[in-house]
């Protein structure tokens, strides 16, 4: 986008993104009543809400920065990746190690420095790896740099050796499923199966706490926002031209000069990052991660949100997890056993009739980018 | 403006005409970095290039010659070597012997696509393929010569220079009205222009055009015979194509491919009227 003049604004980016500015509109009202209807509503009163539905809403908002990540490299640049979940596990991985390393004394052993499971293992030193998680912010780089490495590299090799299509959309199945297989062994040193539980407190604040449940609920709706703004400046961008260009003809950009795999690697690590994000605003909301997460199934379900939502808008990725996941709690209580026949049924349905998924029911438009206003060419005096 | 004008206002290559960086080690007095010396009137020479596919000759010592500024048909029957010889020129394919120049100074057998690509041959293939969810002007856009990497494009904002640039080339190829609409719902002919205007984007000296009026309307066949015309000129210009009249309509010097090499040149008429081009093209 260029020098229109509404370019000086801050929000300029949400020229011509009505649905965007719905959203973050109503993200906004949200954001600001939740914790107004759980603290300063009493309890009893019809209006309050429990401390179980704010942590609900906290994690469908960390659900929904996960299905942000994956339409950006889905719905934009054309990587179906069903892997996804993985970066939002090793996000929730490191975000898990520090709550852990919080616990101190106050777990089941009292080893001041050893998680209990390693104590019930008989370990008698904390693996190299787990060195520095004591620390907050060494702990938040590491949600930033696990699933951003992992993605960098397998996304060097994939993206390098040209492996497209249905074919990368399979070993992403397999690299979340190795994942998942090598974190239930114990010997791997992140609890095998029980994965990490029992948080006690993040940064010296009680995690049981309504407040703490309310700053968590605020600080993921506050990064859902900003993971909004950064996709839809990238998509806004040449770059994201570029890239919306590799979607529609991957080898026309090539030979107009673009090296594909170079925005191929840098979108899809962008996007593992935003998803480590929300695994690790998700894990102290919840108070539990482990190896299931990995689970190939997740991976797909998360693109089923994005489908169902609507592809290639951002917000519509935004509307459909929420929905999906909604459904999801109110089915599970219900009937818990038609839950995924539903949401298979859900999927064909949109696939066949919704082809813009949710959100084009609502009849927005995928956003017409106005290209930037240059003086007509002037017609020379003859 | 009319488009003439436009287009030698484009010729001056005044407005960001430096060179698109290149990937590898840079000489100083790197021939490929400089463009093609074409001083001496020819702008690509082909000498004696023989390519064999298991046996077949697809090129039989094929020499010819392309004149700055010139625009030459290549007609042929079908398997004559004309999109052979383009694969040579380009990079896709490479000659079993025989030598390629670009202007007098850049051998192109010893570059690879990209590199051709940047010393200034554009190719446009016969398929038109534009980028159909961007508007005309972004598709113009993405072309735009410049730097390419990741970085550069999330930040890069278009100059008044470069918007200039755009409108310029979407007023020659006759695409202003559609400045704004979806490349996907162009006419075919409407597609075929943008992509031509894309590579002319790219500032190139030589353009290989690949059947152009292909499946197009007799109308848009004569709008794409003055759109070549009009490029003649600033650019060399060598058009592949299998429809006579529209040969007829545009060509200045006609060559008549047969088997891998030359079978006869000049004017339309003159080549009509030979009689070893009677017999290829009407049997014996």
């Amino acid at each position: 986008m260029t020098a229109s003049p509404t370019s000086r604004s801050p929000f300029a980016f949400l020229v011509g993104d009505r649905g965007g500015a719905i959203f973050l509109a109503v993200l906004l009202v949200v954001g600001v009543v939740v914790p107004v209807l759980h603290l300063a509503v009493p309890e009893g009163s019809a209006l309050h809400l429990s401390s179980y539905s704010v942590t609900l809403a906290g994690k469908y908002m960390a659900y929904a920065l996960l299905a942000l990540a994956v339409d950006l490299v889905w719905g934009f640049c054309g990587i179906l990746s069903l892997g996804h979940a993985a970066f939002f596990a090793l996000g929730g991985y490191a975000m898990g190690m520090y709550l852990m390393r919080q616990i101190g004394t106050r777990g089941v052993y009292g080893d001041p420095v050893l998680p209990d499971f390693m104590v019930f293992l008989n370990w008698k030193a904390l693996p190299w790896f787990w060195h520095g998680f004591d620390m907050f912010c060494f702990a938040m780089l590491m949600v930033l740099l696990a699933p951003g490495l992992l993605a960098l590299v397998f996304g060097w090799f994939a993206f390098r050796s040209r492996v497209t299509g249905v074919y990368l959309s399979i070993i992403t199945q397999a690299l979340t499923y190795a994942l998942m297989l090598a974190f239930f062994r114990n010997d791997m040193g992140f609890g095998g199966n029980n994965g990490f539980t029992d948080f006690k407190d993040l940064l010296g604040f009680d995690l049981h706490r309504p407040g703490v449940q309310v700053a968590l609920f605020v600080a993921t709706a506050l990064a859902l926002a900003l993971g909004y703004v950064a996709c839809r400046l990238i998509v806004g961008s040449r770059a994201g031209r570029v890239v919306t260009a590799i979607r529609d003809a991957e080898s026309r950009t090539r030979f107009i000069g673009y090296r594909v795999e170079n925005y191929k690697l840098w979108v899809f690590t962008f996007s593992a990052v935003l998803a480590g994000i929300a695994g690790a605003l998700y894990v102290p909301q919840v108070g539990i991660i482990n190896p299931s997460e990995f689970a190939p199934i997740n991976s797909i379900e998360v693109v089923i949100w994005v489908a169902i939502g609507g592809r290639g808008t951002l917000y519509g990725a935004i509307a459909g997890a929420v929905l999906v996941n909604y459904l999801k709690t109110t089915f599970t209580t219900v009937l818990p056993s038609a839950w995924l026949y539903f949401l298979g049924a859900l999927f064909i349905v949109t696939t066949l009739f919704l082809p813009r998924g949710f959100i084009g029911i609502l009849g927005h438009r995928p956003r017409r980018r106005r290209a930037p206003l240059a003086p007509p060419a002037a017609e020379p005096a003859p | 403006m009319n488009a003439r004008q436009a287009l030698m206002r484009l010729s001056g290559r005044s407005q960001s005409a430096k060179p698109p960086p290149r990937h590898g080690a840079l000489m100083a007095g790197d021939p490929v970095a400089l463009g093609p010396d074409a001083s001496h009137g020819v702008m690509l020479y082909l000498e004696d290039v023989t390519v064999s596919f298991d046996g077949f000759r697809a090129l039989d010592a094929l020499t010819l010659y392309v004149g700055t500024g010139e625009l030459l048909c290549i007609i042929g029957p079908n398997g004559a070597g004309k999109t052979t010889m383009m694969d040579v020129i380009t990079g896709k394919t490479r000659p079993d012997h025989g030598s390629a120049w670009f202007g007098q100074t850049i051998d192109l057998l010893g570059l690879h696509e990209p590199e051709i690509a940047q010393a200034g041959i554009g190719r446009k293939f016969q398929k038109p393929t534009v980028f159909e969810n961007h508007t005309v002007f972004e598709n113009l856009e993405l072309a735009l010569a410049g730097d390419r990497r990741v970085w550069a494009t999330l930040t890069a904002r278009l100059s008044a220079a470069e918007c200039d640039r755009i409108d310029e080339v979407m007023h020659i190829v006759g695409l202003s009205a559609h400045r704004d609409s979806r490349a996907g719902a162009l006419s075919h002919g409407q597609k075929q222009w943008l992509e031509i205007g894309m590579l002319l984007m790219q500032n190139p000296r030589l353009l290989l055009v690949d059947e152009p009026v292909a499946g197009m309307t007799p109308q848009e066949v004569e709008r794409t015979a003055e759109l070549l015309t009009m490029l003649a000129g600033e650019h060399s210009v060598v058009v592949v194509e299998h429809d006579m009249e529209f040969v007829r309509s545009i060509a200045r010097r006609v060559i008549v491919l047969h088997q891998g090499s030359v079978l006869a040149e000049g004017t339309m008429d003159e080549v009509q009227a030979d009689p070893k081009v009677v017999e290829v093209y009407l049997g014996e």
